[in-house]
């Protein structure tokens, strides 16, 4: 009997199921399209260390990775290492693609030097990447390397690199100190977080006049390390009463959200990467919530405004990195049918760098060590010369906002 | 004798094989085969080799995941307790290396000279890391071995996410999410080309690289362990072990301490575990929390379950599978789905396949209860001498 | 945490916040946000008691059952009703989103009890019938939670487009969180309200039903005494298969309920550790005790939100651990002890 009980539950249910789902069905199709945002990230401002705003320089042009199309080459390749795949990976696609943009264009041009691109995932992930590297150092043909994206991957393996004299450029590792190991291959393709962490700082404190603002990092090595600058630099302006640390991965952020409803700040500056920001500006958002949110380069893609939603709308992001503009773009969005994204400019820029080298005739290690060591010129975001530890001499960020 | 071959399993017949043989022709081949495998990662054969990873680094971590079976064998294959946070005793292991010589740690050692100085920092740690990993085990055991079955299980899965967490939060001595990189390691055949020595990941191109070295170092252990652990088991304490396993409350009735020994196989169980955590620290180079997790320790009991619980050698093949496998399929495409991804998934079914069909493993243990019971079964199943009758 | 260590002992202690006073000023609200968790675990352990009272089988896969319900209410949302996944909330209307909510839920809850029926059937039964131990058991359940898992991590996004795989589902918020009243000091939202009247439901009738019916009186039956049962013509296997199901059906409720309260936590890995927690809960409240995983899955939910707003975010995980060990040590048989096995009227 009970069977049979449970048996007219069961097409009791199946059947108002099917009714309710056809009746709701038919009520939210037309109504789907009102909640697509419009909500872009656009470029505002260039601004130095000191915060204050500086007009961008237009003079020269960037350099062509096709050359003059007549170089010729053993087959060497260039390894890129970064996030492919994980929650993480659109800041390592889009360097990826943006040296897959360089590469292919210069091969295109040049018919007698073929360099290959070779991929490595990490996943963001420094256990991961100390059991890559490697295997990237393994291949005698890898002569250069753009990578590795992330600045806990970049401390764990840099070693490697060194050791095997391997230049490895990196298109988004911003964490100060990785130029402080002594790495002869080292070479950061953009302004690390000591000038991105203060000069965010100044912004806010001097050109935007906040008086208040809680930040948040996300216990990671880029987190911290640029979360650390901001509240050094702050000072008394960020209140110690919501100096909150989060753990990446985490979703849901009610005791973070509490603690600054509690403090009432005129901005929130959070330290980590697009996917614990989306959720946290919508908590914060709902919360109650009603001052600016500031992040950084790690937060700076479309993804965050995709999970973020109406929420992310007035948020103010920073990166060293460059908007991509020009023929570049173009060129992006045809080949891979999405608009350029973070740090793509600079892939494309340390890949043309990298080719360039091989065109020259730095067909080993250390003659494009040698090379890129001794480079000067400029490419789409900025222009690029290096010091001896491996930082850039010209450094300047950018702002983005959300709207 | 027919019909007992048609039911025997593909590995038995090997096993009856292998039980006929005299110890020394068993000491004979063990010898050859100790020689062969140390050779493979230099003479790696095609269908063996790994192409998306190094086939050294590849040993490497088998070797360490084996010392992590023999030691979780021990807890769970001969004393019966179910231990699903091992991974807990991996993680001390590591961290006390790591904290001890990782340059971003507080409690740093490193000094020029001394115990500590550079050749000698890894090798001096690996005492004090087995010595803490036991010290942890007898905290950990003294406790919860009152308990029985899955709640002991739970209590110790509870215990190995603590070790993790607090890995993870206690960010000012362990560095947090961040983890402690340059490690100490061992400092052996420095030289131009290899400034820090072959144990160092610098040394990363050719067949000799620095995973095939520490495969070596790893070997050398496993056989030093499997040396011990075998005179344990025909011991005094391996026969009491195998009495709790089986039957806890007859072997109390029976006189056996069981509190005592199996607070024993606890510690002994850590420090194996230990002492794979130190080799992990040592050849990674690099130590942060989210390498401890569940899956892990999941895996490592994968390893002992497959293998054969109770079974030191089995357990060793049981790691070569958990470990091989997902390496060898790394870039082997199937359907668009890299197989190498699925290692947990065919684990997993393996394991429910396993249970259902053959829930001893794939080398069952013998229990070796007497001490000369080969010679007693030969004798027993010898024909009958003919005797003078009795006058 | 950024502070100065005076010395490395005084740095163990500095990760360790000792805020009592902020625990005192969000008192009201931590509970409230409390009750919300706990009632989400609470359902999803009484999953793991009614398991174990029956089978004295400590259900690992349970969490992967909550998993697939989630999934199986996004897919309600995503593919029956057509809503497109954005972070935007669409405000449909009281009435309207209730309606939805309940096609969601009563998907969910078919997805998830279909899975708990079909573990069973797949994974457990072939055991029992060879008379495994209870070692077997578990390692069996240890196993089908990583074949589900994976499942859903490699093989699903190529059964099913945009499903599974690595990153979390985007998010589909039909509810934008309110604050509808004030509590003391503590603001109630929409979400919050819903979770409890939800969970509050189906605790009662769960509870009806194991302890008013006549299967109920089924399942107390076979937890006492499996023989005897048998002998007094319950169907074990019938009886097996239908706690199996009621657990299912809750961990799908349980799971619209999640997705309310974090729609961005759709992801293969998302019922890992709730499912672990949501056993702690069982364990607290007592193992094999329907109204303790009930009791025990408030309690936790609320221990760990004093415990974060005290210790610090980050230790929010651990206390639901070291609920769990003390548990164990001190008092294995929970707050309320074992009872599903004991005769009752």
């Amino acid at each position: 009997m009970r069977g049979r009980m449970a048996r007219n539950a069961f097409a009791l249910g199946s059947a108002g199921l099917l009714v309710l789902g056809i009746a709701a069905c038919n009520q939210s199709k037309p109504e789907q399209e009102k909640s697509q945002s419009q909500l872009k990230i656009v470029e505002q401002v260039q601004i130095d260390g000191q915060g204050k705003e500086v007009k961008a320089d237009q003079s020269a042009a960037p350099s062509d990775p096709a050359g003059d199309g007549k170089a010729t080459c053993p087959p060497v390749s260039i390894a890129m290492a970064g996030a492919l795949n994980g929650p993480d990976a659109a800041l390592g696609i889009n360097i990826k693609n943006g040296v897959q943009l360089a590469i292919d264009k210069h091969n295109a041009a040049n018919p007698g030097c073929q360099v290959q691109l070779k991929p490595f995932d990490t996943e963001g992930d420094p256990q991961k990447a100390t059991a890559i590297a490697p295997q990237i150092v393994d291949d005698q043909y890898t002569i250069g390397l753009v990578g590795p994206a992330f600045s806990g991957e970049t401390k764990a393996t840099g070693t490697v690199f060194d050791q095997a004299g391997l230049v490895a450029t990196t298109a988004s590792a911003t964490n100060p100190t990785l130029s402080e190991n002594g790495w002869k291959t080292f070479f950061r393709g953009l302004a690390n977080d000591a000038v991105q962490g203060p000069a965010v700082a100044n912004y806010l404190k001097n050109t935007l006049g906040y008086k208040k603002i809680c930040v948040i990092d996300d216990s990671t090595d880029y987190g911290l390390g640029l979360a650390s600058a901001v509240r050094e630099t702050l000072g008394p302006i960020a209140d110690s009463g919501c100096n909150i640390s989060v753990k990446k991965g985490d979703k849901d952020f009610s005791a973070a959200v509490t603690q600054v409803k509690g403090v009432s700040p005129d901005a929130v500056f959070y330290g980590g990467y697009y996917s614990e920001a989306a959720p946290l500006t919508q908590q914060l958002k709902d919360g109650g919530f009603t001052g600016t949110f500031v992040s950084a380069d790690g937060t700076k893609d479309p993804e965050y405004v995709k999970q973020g939603g109406e929420a992310t709308k007035g948020a103010i992001l920073s990166c060293p990195c460059g908007p991509a503009t020009g023929t570049f773009a173009d060129e992006y969005k045809k080949k891979f049918n999405t608009d350029a994204g973070t740090y793509s400019a600079e892939g494309y820029d340390l890949g043309t760098i990298l080719v360039k080298g091989i065109d020259s005739g730095a067909i080993t290690r250390p003659a494009l060590l040698d090379f890129v060591k001794n480079y000067n010129g400029q490419g789409v975001a900025r222009k690029y010369q290096w010091t001896p530890t491996g930082e850039l001499t010209t450094n300047l960020i950018w702002i983005f906002k959300v709207q | 004798m027919s019909v007992t071959d048609k039911v025997l399993a593909p590995g038995d017949r090997l096993r009856e094989w292998w039980d006929g043989l005299p110890r020394v022709q068993k000491w004979a081949f063990g010898v050859v085969l100790f020689g062969a495998l140390a050779l493979l990662p230099l003479y790696t054969p095609s269908f063996l080799d790994t192409p998306g990873i190094s086939f050294g680094g590849t040993m490497a971590q088998f070797a360490m995941v084996a010392i992590i079976a023999i030691g979780l064998n021990v807890v769970v294959g001969q004393a019966g307790l179910l231990d699903l946070g091992y991974v807990g005793f991996y993680a001390v292991g590591a961290y006390t290396v790591a904290l001890l010589t990782s340059p971003n740690s507080p409690w740093n050692k490193l000094s020029p000279t001394g115990f500590f100085s550079a050749p000698w920092a890894w090798l001096s740690c690996v005492p004090l890391a087995m010595a803490m990993t036991a010290l942890a085990g007898l905290i950990l055991g003294i406790p919860t071995l009152r308990l029985r079955g899955d709640y002991l299980a739970i209590v110790t899965l509870g215990f190995g996410e603590i070790i993790r967490l607090l890995a993870d939060n206690l960010s000012d001595i362990t560095n947090g999410p961040r983890g402690l990189s340059r490690v100490a390691f061992p400092r052996l055949g420095e030289s131009e080309k290899l400034p820090d020595g072959v144990f160092s990941n610098g040394n990363a191109s050719g067949h000799a690289n620095y995973g095939t070295w520490w495969f070596w170092l790893g070997l050398v252990l496993i056989v030093i362990l499997l040396l011990l652990v075998g005179n344990l088991e025909r011991s005094r304490v391996g026969r009491a072990w195998v009495a709790i396993r089986e039957d806890e409350d007859a072997a109390e009735v029976m006189g056996v301490n069981t509190f005592r020994f199996k607070l024993w196989a606890f510690v002994i169980g850590a420090a194996i575990g230990g002492l794979s955590g130190a080799l992990y620290a040592g050849q990674v180079q690099y130590v942060a929390p989210p390498t401890f997790n569940i899956i892990n320790s999941m895996l490592f009991l994968c390893a002992v379950v497959l293998g054969g619980q109770g079974n030191k050698l089995g357990v060793i093949f049981g790691a070569f599978i958990i470990v091989y496998l997902p390496n060898r399929l790394l870039g082997v495409h199937f359907l668009g789905i890299n197989l190498g991804d699925l290692k947990y998934l065919f684990f997993g079914l393996a394991l429910v396949v396993m249970m259902i069909f053959r829930p001893e493993g794939l080398f069952p243990a013998r229990a070796q209860l007497l001490a000369y019971g080969r010679a007693a079964r030969n004798w027993l199943r010898s024909p009958p001498v003919e005797k003078e009758p009795a006058r | 945490m950024i502070h100065e260590c005076v010395d490395q002992y005084a740095c163990l202690a500095a990760n360790i916040n000792f805020n009592l006073e902020g625990l005192r000023i969000g008192f009201w609200q931590l509970t409230i946000d409390g009750l919300a968790w706990g009632a989400i675990y609470a359902l999803v352990a009484v999953g793991y008691t009614l398991v174990f009272g029956v089978l004295r089988l400590i259900n690992f896969a349970h969490s992967e059952i909550f998993m697939l319900g989630m999934f199986g209410a996004y897919f309600a949302l995503d593919i029956i009703m057509g809503f497109t996944p954005s972070g935007n909330a669409y405000n449909k209307g009281i009435a309207l989103t209730i309606l939805y909510l309940a096609i969601a839920m009563l998907f969910a809850m078919l997805v998830s009890g279909s899975a708990a029926v079909g573990l069973e059937f797949v994974a457990y039964r072939p055991l029992r019938r060879r008379g495994a131990r209870s070692l077997t058991f578990l390692i069996t359940a240890i196993g089908m939670s990583f074949v589900l898992q994976e499942f859903v991590h490699f093989v699903l996004p190529k059964l099913l487009k945009g499903y599974g795989g690595s990153n979390a589902q985007q998010p589909i918020i039909l509810v934008q969180p309110k604050t509808q009243f004030h509590i003391f000091s503590a603001t109630v939202s929409n979400v919050t309200i819903v979770i409890i009247v939800a969970a509050l439901i189906f605790a009662v009738l769960t509870d009806y039903a194991i302890n008013r019916t006549k299967f109920g009186r089924g399942i107390r039956a076979v937890a006492q005494d499996p023989t005897t049962a048998t002998l007094m013509g319950v169907s074990r296997e019938r009886i097996i298969m239908t706690t199996f199901l009621i657990g299912g059906l809750l961990a799908g409720a349980a799971a619209l309920l999640y997705t309310l309260k974090v729609p961005q936590g759709i992801i293969y890995s998302g019922g890992f550790l709730l499912g672990i927690k949501a056993f702690s809960a069982a364990v607290l409240g007592g193992i094999g005790n329907l109204r303790g995983a009930l009791l025990g899955g408030l309690l936790l939910g609320i221990m760990e939100n004093y415990g974060q707003a005290v210790f610090g975010t980050q230790w929010r995980d651990v206390v639901a651990f070291v609920l769990l060990v003390l548990v164990l040590l001190v008092r294995p048989t929970g707050i309320l002890g074992e009872s599903l096995g004991k005769a009752k009227a």
